[in-house]
């Protein structure tokens, strides 16, 4: 394998970065107003969260993006693939960060909550100063663990036509038949992102560890 | 926008035979690789545990290796790259065996922590007893660690389940395949996919609840 196909690799392997960065922020986002809807006392929000929920974390990632990337045509919505590659990743990873984050709010000692009630801030406050910051300290390892799973999903939109990672290591193993190659150097680029999330992932915990201990 | 959308029941009731089939073949492909994939597992996870250290090393690169890239990727080296180390399999042994490893690495970590999570008190009690190594390993050990192990084994079962769809690219005909072709053949994508999507959520949903009454079942080994 040639520096240059390793080079065309490694383009690619930004766009893979890029696909998936885009797609864990939306899902982060989305999954917050989900996990919201989930938290109401109002059914009529909770029960749509709790269906949204089970239905993208109980079909397969695939199936979504197969849908998506079909479904939108039919309707007479026409995207780039892209966008629906983009699409169909948010939508599944913020089902399972909406599950996160869900748990990272339950999981804020009553006694903080009743104590900043007490000192009279105003529920808005509450959210902002006391329950968001510790519930988002307490779904770090969480949603870096998502992240990567998503990093690793995204190949699956190669079979969309989308030209990331996956799709540009089959594009070239076809074309200079050295699928062992190719596809080595296309494992150890997922490997390699993966790691450097995961360390950065650490240092932020680490970094908003304060208060502890 | 465009043209209203068609929905042709008729189509789906027609091939609903062809359906079924596929999804006899998705569940066949789950069952046989979710017990390869435990099979390995445990027999990494005891060999890192009693093994020889360059054991350990070994088995510890390979579980990095295949956590950290995408199964697909996996699945594309060994079903395009095998023919040229000497490894031509067709669609579906391929599928099983990428599948089976795959999913071996993460059993292993499952069962690695398993093992670690039995409270050494409980096996030096049962030594105290006067169990032999075999009873404390086959009455101690192996049920606590079931009972530790269960709720991530059942998520890791479900996605494995979800992982098979991954197979149609490959043309192993199961359900993903099947549906996506018949969306091709009958220019009928809406309505395909609609049966696909429906069909995973509701084997997915059950194999969660039976998950749930074996780990209710099993929660009289329970570590208190």
């Amino acid at each position: 394998m040639t520096v240059q196909l390793f080079g065309l690799l490694v383009e690619a392997a930004l766009y893979t970065i890029l696909i998936s960065a885009i797609s864990i922020l939306l899902g982060i986002t989305i999954g917050m107003g989900v996990a919201s809807a989930r938290a109401s006392s109002n059914p009529a929000l909770a029960w749509p969260a709790r269906v949204y929920v089970s239905f993208f974390r109980g079909v397969p990632l695939l199936v979504q993006l197969l849908v998506i990337y079909n479904l939108l045509p039919a309707i007479g919505v026409n995207v780039p693939s892209e966008v629906a590659a983009v699409a169909g990743l948010s939508l599944c990873t913020s089902a399972y960060q909406a599950e996160n984050l869900r748990g990272g709010f339950m999981s804020v000692p009553k006694g903080l909550l009743e104590s900043a009630d007490m000192l009279g801030l105003t529920p808005w406050q509450q959210l902002v100063r006391i329950r968001a910051p510790i519930a988002f300290r307490l779904t770090l390892p969480a949603v870096v663990n998502e992240a990567i799973l998503i990093l690793k999903a995204s190949s699956l939109v190669s079979v969309v036509g989308v030209v990331e990672l996956t799709k540009m290591a089959a594009d070239l193993a076809n074309s200079t038949y050295l699928p062992i190659q190719l596809y080595s150097a296309a494992g150890l680029l997922y490997f390699l992102i993966n790691r450097v999330v995961a360390g950065l992932g650490a240092l932020a915990e680490r970094r908003l560890s304060w208060g502890r201990r | 926008m465009g043209a209203p959308v068609r929905f042709d029941v008729g189509l789906l009731v027609a091939k609903l035979p062809d359906l079924i089939n596929a999804l006899g073949v998705t569940i066949w492909v789950w069952l046989v690789s979710l017990a390869g994939a435990c099979v390995i597992g445990f027999a990494v996870a005891v060999a890192r545990r009693y093994g020889p250290r360059w054991l350990d090393w070994l088995l510890l690169a390979y579980v990095e290796v295949f956590r950290g890239t995408p199964f697909l990727v996996q699945l594309y080296l060994l079903y395009f790259g095998g023919p040229y180390m000497g490894l031509s399999l067709d669609a579906l042994p391929a599928g099983l065996m990428a599948l089976s490893v795959y999913g071996g690495a993460y059993f292993s970590e499952v069962f690695r922590l398993g093992f670690e999570a039995v409270p050494r008190g409980h096996v030096e009690a049962a030594e105290c007893a006067g169990l032999s190594r075999a009873q404390i390993v086959r009455r101690i050990l192996l049920p606590e660690m079931a009972v530790l192990v269960l709720p991530a084994s059942v998520n890791l079962a479900v996605s494995l389940l979800k992982d098979t769809s991954v197979l149609s690219v490959i043309t192993v005909q199961e359900l993903t395949f099947t549906a996506a072709a018949i969306g091709t053949e009958f220019y009928a994508f809406v309505e395909a996919l609609f049966a696909l999507a429906l069909g995973y959520w509701a084997i997915v949903e059950i194999a969660a609840a039976l998950g749930r009454v074996v780990e209710r079942r099993l929660a009289r080994f329970a570590v208190s």
